[in-house]
C-alpha cells in the first residue's frame, strides 16, 4: 500500500523509482502499441493490393466517408441544436421529459437502427406493402426512398448520434449567463435575435465539439455502412483484411483513416479549449425561461418529439414486436450468445477499470511530464475506430504468436496453436485500448473529489496510508468505479467491428450474431439479440438522464 | 468520561535551521522558530514565501533537507528521520476545509478517535459540537453546511483526538470578510479554552495579529523576524517587514544624535539609542498613526487624497519637500483635498534603515 505514501505531488520523486509510476508507464506503452503500429504503417511502402486500392477504390472510400460526415453533421445539427435550446431556454409542455428523453437514442447502436428501418421501409416491408395495397400500384410504378443508400446511412447515423450535439450544446446554453443575454435585450434585440446574434455564437465551440464527436463515431461505424452497401474506410479495411488477406494494405488504409481522426481530435480539443472562454458568469440563463404558447409551443413539441421517435421509440417498438411475435423462439443458442457477450464485457470492464485506477493514481501522485503524457496516451484509443484498433492489435499479436510457436517448436518439437491472436486475449486487449478513456475519465473525476488535503487530514488524524485508502478513498470512489465498470461493460456489449475481426473461431456475441443475421436478411431473427443490446445500453443512458434532470432542479 | 485519554499538552515545538524543498531545491532555508505550551504561533508572509511548505514539514508531509523539528525534545523530522504524520499527534485544519463528504458531521469529528469507547466518542462529539456552536448538526452532511460552519467542524475534527499541536493552513481564506471577523476571535477563544497550542499560516496580517502570540514573518523561504505582533509592527528589523506589516512610508532623514534624526518634519527624538552614527543618511519609517493632524503645528502638508474610515480620517499629505506620507485625524476633522493642514509627529522609537543607493 505504498500508493499513498507521498501526498505531495513532487515529493515522491525523492524515493527514486516508484512501482506505481512504472506500472502506469508500462500500461500506457502497452495501450499505445496498436496506434504506433498503424502510424508506422502509414510510412511503409505499399503492397500490390495497396496499389490496386489506390487505383480503384480509394477515391470511393474518401468521398463516401466525407459525404457521410457532411450528411451526419447537417442531420445532427438540425436535430440536436434546436432541441437543446428549446429544452434549456424555453418552457413548453413536455419540456422536462424531453430534456432527458432526447438522450435515449444513445442506447441504440447505428447498425441495429439501420436494419430495423430497412425491415420497416424496404420493398417487402409493411409500409411499402401497405402503399401497394391501397393504391394498387406494382413494383417500379411508384417512387419510394431507398433506405439502403448513402442518404439512408446518414439519416440512420444522425438519428443515433444527434445526442452528442444535443448534450454539448445544451450544456453550453445552460452555462450562458442571463446577464449577457439581458444586455443584448437592453441593446434593442428581440429574443429570437438575441438567440442568433448571441446565444448561438456563444455556444458555437460546444456545438463544434459535439459535431466532431458525432463525426468520429461516423468514421468508426462499420455495421451501418456495410449493411447499406456504402463503401467507406471501415468497409474497405474489412474487405482488404478478409477479402485479400492483406494485413499491410489494411493497416495502410487504417493509417489514412487515422489521419482523418487526428484532424477531428485536433478540432475537438481546439473547440473545447474555446468553450472555457465562452462560458462565464454566475447567474444562469435557465432561471427565467421563455414561455412558449400556441403554435410555437406545438412546433417546439414536435422539434423535440421527432428525434426521439425516429431515433428510439419507433425502432425499439419494431424490435420489440419482432422479438415477441415474429422471431424464432430463443433457445440455448441465445443463452450461450448472451453468456459470451456478458463475460467478455465483464472481463473487459474489470481489466479496463483496474488499469484505469493504476493510471489515475499515478497521475495523482506523480506530476512529472512523463506520467501525465502516459495517461493521456493511454486514453487516445477512444477516438479510434474499432477497425483500426483491431488491425493494430492483430499485427503485433500475430507476430508474437509466431515467435511463440517457433520457440516452442524449437524447444519441444511440438506445434502449438495461436496463443494470443486467435483467442479472447486479443479481444480484451482491443477493448482495453478502445475504452480506457471512458473509464479513466470517470475514475479521474471521482478521484478529483478526493482532494489531496483530505489525504492529509486523514493522516494528521492518525490514519496510516492504507487506512486513508480504505476509510476515505474507497467509499468516495465507489460510485465512479461502478459507473466506469458499467459504461465499459455496455460499450463492449455494443462493439461490433473489432469483435468481428478479432473474435476466436466460432465465437459469437450478441452484437456479432445480430449483425450476421441481419446481413443474411433474417432481420426478424436478429431482433432478440438487438433488443438485449438496446435494453442493456439503456442503463447508462438512464444514469446520464438522471444526472441531467437532478441538475435541472 | 473518565476513560478519555488525558490532554497531552505540548511543552515545546522547536524548529532548528530547518530546510525544506522539492527535488533538491530548497524552498525554505534556515528556519528557526519555537512555540511553547498554550501559545498560538503564526507564519505570516506573501503567497509563495514557503510558509505552507514549512507547515507541511511540521505536519510530516515533507521531509527535511537540513536541520530538525523537535516536539517536546523528541526529534520528529531531520534529514535522516521522518516520523510519519499519523504518529505525530499533530492536528491540521486545511485551506479547503477537506471535510469527508461521505461522512456525517459526527462521523467526521469521530474520524480520528481511534480506540475510544462508543460512549466517550459520543460525549466528545457532543462536547465539541457544543464548543463550536453547532449542537444539533451531528447527523447532517458537510454539503448542507455553510462555509463558516464547515470550518468550525474542521476545527472540531482536528482537535477531537486532543493533538499536542494544531496546524492551520490559511483556514479563513475561503470565507468572506464579515464571517472571518466573527470566526477569528471565536477560534482563538476555543483554542485557548482547550489549551491547544497552534500554528497558523496566513498572508493576512489582521488575522495574524488577532490570533497569534508569536508571529514569524517569512519571505522567499526565510524567516525574517519572530516576535509578538506589537514587536513586529513597531520594531521591524528590515524594510520588507516594515512595508509588509501595516501601512507607512520612508522619510529621508539625517542622523543628528544618538537618539535623534533630522527630517522634513524637523528634529525627532526617540526614546532609545538607534545605533547610527551622526551625519549618516537614513530612511525613517513613518506609520499613519505616527503623524497626527494638529492645526497648531509649524509643519504643514497639502492633502492629496483622503479616506473616511468612520471613526477616523486617513489623509495622504504632501510635504514641502514633495514627499507624501499618511496622516491620522479624528473623524470630526473633515478637510477637503488641496487644503493645507498642520502635522505633529508622535514617534516614540525610531525605526530606520540606511538609505539605499538609488539605482543609476
Amino acid at each position: 500500500m505504498s500508493i499513498l505514501t507521498s501526498t505531495h505531488p513532487t515529493s515522491s520523486s525523492r524515493s527514486g523509482i516508484s512501482l506505481l509510476k512504472l506500472a502506469a508507464l508500462g500500461v500506457a506503452i502497452l495501450l499505445a502499441i496498436p496506434v504506433f503500429i498503424i502510424v508506422v504503417n502509414i510510412f511503409l511502402g505499399g503492397s500490390d493490393v495497396w496499389q490496386h486500392l489506390y487505383d480503384t477504390l480509394l477515391f470511393d472510400y474518401v468521398s463516401n466517408s466525407l459525404l457521410l460526415m457532411v450528411g451526419v453533421t447537417l442531420g445532427t445539427l438540425v436535430m440536436g441544436v434546436p432541441a437543446a435550446w428549446l429544452t434549456s431556454a424555453c418552457d413548453f409542455p413536455g419540456r422536462s421529459v424531453f430534456s432527458w428523453a432526447l438522450l435515449l437514442p444513445l442506447a441504440m447502436p447505428a447498425y441495429i437502427i439501420a436494419y430495423t428501418y430497412t425491415g420497416l421501409f424496404d420493398f417487402a416491408g409493411p409500409v411499402q406493402t401497405f402503399i401497394r395495397d391501397v393504391t394498387g400500384l406494382g413494383y417500379g410504378e411508384y417512387w419510394f426512398f431507398e433506405m439502403r443508400s448513402l442518404g439512408g446511412a446518414f439519416v440512420m447515423l444522425a438519428l443515433v448520434l444527434y445526442p452528442y450535439v444535443y448534450l454539448m450544446s445544451r450544456a453550453a446554453f445552460l452555462e450562458q449567463s442571463a446577464n449577457t443575454l439581458e444586455v443584448c435585450r437592453t441593446l434593442g434585440y428581440s429574443a429570437p435575435q438575441a438567440f442568433f446574434r448571441l446565444a448561438l455564437p456563444m455556444a458555437r465551440p460546444a456545438i463544434v465539439a459535439g459535431v466532431t464527436l458525432a463525426m468520429m463515431e461516423t468514421l468508426a461505424d462499420y455495421g451501418t455502412v456495410q449493411y447499406f452497401g456504402v463503401t467507406t474506410f471501415t468497409t474497405g479495411i474489412m474487405r482488404t483484411f478478409y477479402g485479400f488477406g492483406d494485413l499491410a494494405a489494411a493497416s495502410q488504409l487504417a493509417g489514412i483513416l487515422l489521419l482523418f481522426v487526428a484532424v477531428l481530435i485536433f478540432a475537438e480539443r481546439y473547440s473545447r479549449r474555446k468553450i472555457q472562454y465562452h462560458a462565464s458568469g454566475l447567474r444562469k440563463a435557465s432561471q427565467r425561461k421563455i414561455q412558449l404558447k400556441g403554435v410555437s409551443a406545438v412546433l417546439a413539441f414536435l422539434a423535440c418529439l421527432l428525434p426521439i421517435v425516429g431515433g428510439f421509440v419507433l425502432p425499439a417498438a419494431v424490435l420489440l414486436y419482432w422479438a415477441v411475435f415474429e422471431a424464432q423462439s430463443v433457445g440455448w443458442d441465445f443463452v450461450s450468445l448472451s453468456w459470451n457477450s456478458f463475460y467478455l464485457a465483464a472481463l473487459a470492464a474489470l481489466i479496463t477499470v483496474a488499469l484505469a485506477l493504476v493510471l489515475a493514481y499515478a497521475a495523482r501522485l506523480h506530476k512529472q511530464k512523463s506520467v501525465q503524457t502516459a495517461v493521456v496516451t493511454a486514453g487516445l484509443g477512444y477516438a479510434l475506430p474499432g477497425t483500426i484498433i483491431a488491425i493494430g492489435v492483430i499485427v503485433p499479436l500475430a507476430w508474437l504468436d509466431h515467435r511463440i510457436i517457433d520457440g516452442v517448436q524449437h524447444l519441444t518439437g511440438d506445434r502449438v496453436g495461436l496463443v494470443l491472436s486467435g483467442t479472447i486475449v486479443a479481444l480484451l486487449f482491443a477493448y482495453t485500448v478502445r475504452f480506457m478513456a471512458v473509464s479513466l475519465g470517470s475514475i479521474q473525476s471521482g478521484l478529483g473529489k478526493v482532494k489531496p488535503s483530505m489525504d492529509m487530514a486523514g493522516r494528521s488524524l492518525g490514519c496510516t496510508p492504507a487506512q486513508v485508502l480504505r476509510r476515505i478513498h474507497v467509499p468516495l470512489l465507489r460510485s465512479s468505479v461502478l459507473t466506469a465498470l458499467l459504461i465499459v461493460f455496455v460499450d463492449v456489449l455494443k462493439e461490433l467491428p473489432a469483435t468481428l475481426i478479432l473474435r476466436p473461431f466460432n465465437f459469437n456475441t450478441l452484437a456479432v450474431r445480430a449483425f450476421e443475421l441481419a446481413s443474411d436478411e433474417r432481420l426478424v431473427d436478429a431482433a432478440p439479440a438487438s433488443l438485449m443490446i438496446v435494453a442493456v445500453g439503456l442503463i447508462p443512458v438512464i444514469l446520464l438522464s438522471r444526472s441531467i434532470s437532478s441538475a435541472n432542479h | 468520561m473518565t476513560a478519555m485519554p488525558p490532554n497531552k499538552m505540548l511543552k515545546e515545538l522547536k524548529l532548528e535551521n530547518a530546510a525544506v524543498g522539492y527535488q533538491g531545491e530548497p524552498v525554505v532555508k534556515d528556519a528557526n522558530f519555537r512555540i511553547v505550551e498554550g501559545q498560538i504561533g503564526c507564519l505570516l508572509g506573501p503567497s509563495g514565501c514557503g510558509k505552507s511548505t514549512l507547515l507541511r514539514a511540521i505536519a510530516g508531509f515533507e521531509p527535511l533537507m537540513a536541520g530538525s523539528i523537535c516536539l517536546d525534545n523528541e526529534v520528529l523530522s531531520s534529514p535522516d528521520e521522518l516520523v510519519s504524520p499519523e504518529k505525530r499527534s499533530i492536528g491540521m485544519v486545511f485551506q479547503d476545509i477537506a471535510l469527508f463528504p461521505h461522512l456525517t458531521i459526527g462521523a467526521n469529528i469521530a474520524f480520528g478517535l481511534k480506540g475510544w469507547s462508543k460512549a466517550d466518542t459520543e460525549a466528545r462529539i457532543d462536547y465539541l459540537l457544543d464548543l463550536v456552536g453547532l449542537s444539533g448538526y451531528k447527523e447532517r452532511y458537510p454539503h448542507s453546511l455553510s462555509g463558516g460552519q464547515q470550518q468550525r467542524v474542521a476545527l472540531a475534527r482536528a482537535i477531537a483526538p486532543k493533538p499536542k499541536l494544531l496546524l492551520m493552513d490559511e483556514p479563513f481564506s475561503g470565507l468572506d470578510a464579515k464571517l472571518r471577523e466573527e470566526l477569528v476571535p471565536d477560534i482563538r477563544a476555543i483554542l485557548l479554552h482547550e489549551k491547544v497550542s497552534a500554528i497558523l499560516v496566513t498572508h493576512d496580517q489582521a488575522e495574524a495579529f488577532a490570533m497569534a502570540d508569536q508571529v514569524a514573518i517569512m519571505e522567499s523561504g526565510q524567516i525574517l523576524q519572530v516576535g509578538t505582533p506589537y514587536e513586529i509592527y513597531h520594531e521591524p528589523v528590515s524594510r520588507f517587514v516594515a512595508m509588509f506589516i501595516g501601512q507607512g512610508d520612508f522619510l529621508p532623514a539625517v542622523v543628528c544624535g544618538s537618539n535623534c534624526v533630522h527630517s522634513d518634519l524637523g528634529e525627532i527624538q526617540g526614546e532609545l539609542d538607534h545605533g547610527f552614527a551622526s551625519g549618516e543618511k537614513v530612511d525613517l519609517l513613518v506609520r499613519p498613526d505616527d503623524i497626527l493632524h494638529d492645526d497648531d503645528s509649524e509643519f504643514k502638508g497639502l492633502i492629496v487624497s483622503k479616506w473616511f474610515r468612520g471613526s477616523y480620517f486617513l489623509y495622504r499629505v504632501k510635504l514641502s519637500s514633495g514627499k507624501v506620507i499618511y496622516c491620522f485625524a479624528s473623524s470630526h476633522h473633515n478637510h477637503s483635498i488641496g487644503q493645507e493642514i498642520g502635522l505633529s509627529v508622535h514617534l516614540d522609537h525610531l525605526v530606520m534603515f540606511p538609505t539605499e543607493a538609488k539605482a543609476a
